[in-house]
């Protein structure tokens, strides 16, 4: 799609704002309608869109495959180390309590931390499916061409 | 919706089918918006009209866009598609009318919810604080699944390590 000069000024404008999206969803999802997962999905559609527009090649530039490997594995270590962090603490596994002075505090660090593991992951594993499709149609065009 | 859905049975075109599923999933995330799930109707249009449509049609790319004439008889299986509907519909004449305050749903973990759990968590959005707190663990396994799903698709479709790998141990 390289040649369409409308479609790429748009990514290109819309893409900040996409992110800026996801970033609000993230972590205004105590406040308001949101949270990791439809954060870490808003979060992906940017590096797709990115992907559709100026090619396969530029996103992979952009972030390798082994940074998405990492963070599909980051985020559920986030997840599940804050409840063994918890427990260090004196909790039960994923009770967030004992992580600040005092219990409701803890409980909101502990879903915020969280809520962050659970984007990162959805997020990454998004972004690694597309890609894994995106690359055999893309192999397979050249093998026919 | 009703109408997206015969559409998508009755056509052959795999693009059409994406798209009208996509329609679908939107047309349904209006219905959750209605019902006030905000937070539902949040997820079905970016997970289900947004992202899954974009993988299906990434999904379209690598095969074709016809969908082949069924080879055997779809009567069997239409058979159990109606029972097992018609099981669902039966389950559901049991249940208690939509908004019951008396629903047994209503009498068991929701109160405390709804009364302590700004008090308890101090997070105003009571769908995340039951999600990631009261119930963290089946977060962490939704987590988990799609890590599991994300590994799987990795492992089936991206094969340039494990290739290199296969040639470092017959070079060695």
């Amino acid at each position: 799609m390289s040649h369409h000069l409308v479609i790429r000024v748009i990514a290109k404008l819309l893409i900040p704002f996409i992110l800026l999206f996801g970033l609000y969803v993230q972590f205004h999802g105590d406040f308001g309608p949101g949270g990791g997962f439809q954060a870490g999905v808003i979060f992906a559609v940017a590096f797709v869109l990115y992907a559709l527009v100026y090619g396969l090649d530029n996103a992979r530039r952009i972030i390798p495959d082994r940074y998405i490997r990492a963070g599909i594995a980051l985020g559920v270590l986030i997840f599940a180390g804050t409840g063994v962090v918890a427990m260090f603490l004196g909790g039960n596994y994923l009770d967030y309590s004992v992580l600040a002075h005092d219990p409701p505090h803890g409980q909101h660090l502990g879903i915020f931390v969280v809520e962050f593991g659970v984007g990162l992951t959805v997020a990454s594993v998004m972004v690694a499916i597309f890609f894994a499709f995106a690359g055999r149609g893309h192999k397979i065009d050249e093998k026919e061409g | 919706m009703v109408l997206t859905v015969l559409l998508i049975i009755r056509l052959h075109n795999l693009f059409a089918v994406v798209m009208l599923s996509g329609i679908y999933s939107l047309l349904a995330a209006t219905f959750f918006v209605v019902v006030d799930g905000v937070d539902v109707a949040f997820t079905e249009a970016a997970v289900g009209a947004g992202i899954s449509t974009v993988l299906m049609l990434g999904a379209l790319s690598v095969t074709t866009q016809r969908e082949k004439a069924a080879a055997k008889s779809t009567l069997v299986p239409l058979a159990v598609v109606v029972v097992t509907g018609a099981a669902l519909v039966y389950g559901t004449l049991d249940m208690p009318n939509y908004g019951d305050p008396e629903a047994p749903i209503h009498k068991h973990v929701a109160p405390r919810y709804i009364e302590d759990s700004l008090k308890e968590t101090s997070v105003p959005n009571m769908v995340t604080a039951v999600l990631a707190s009261y119930r963290g663990y089946d977060t962490l396994g939704e987590v988990t699944v799609i890590f599991t799903a994300g590994i799987g698709v990795i492992l089936l479709l991206v094969r340039v390590g494990g290739r290199r790998r296969r040639e470092d141990e017959d070079a060695a």
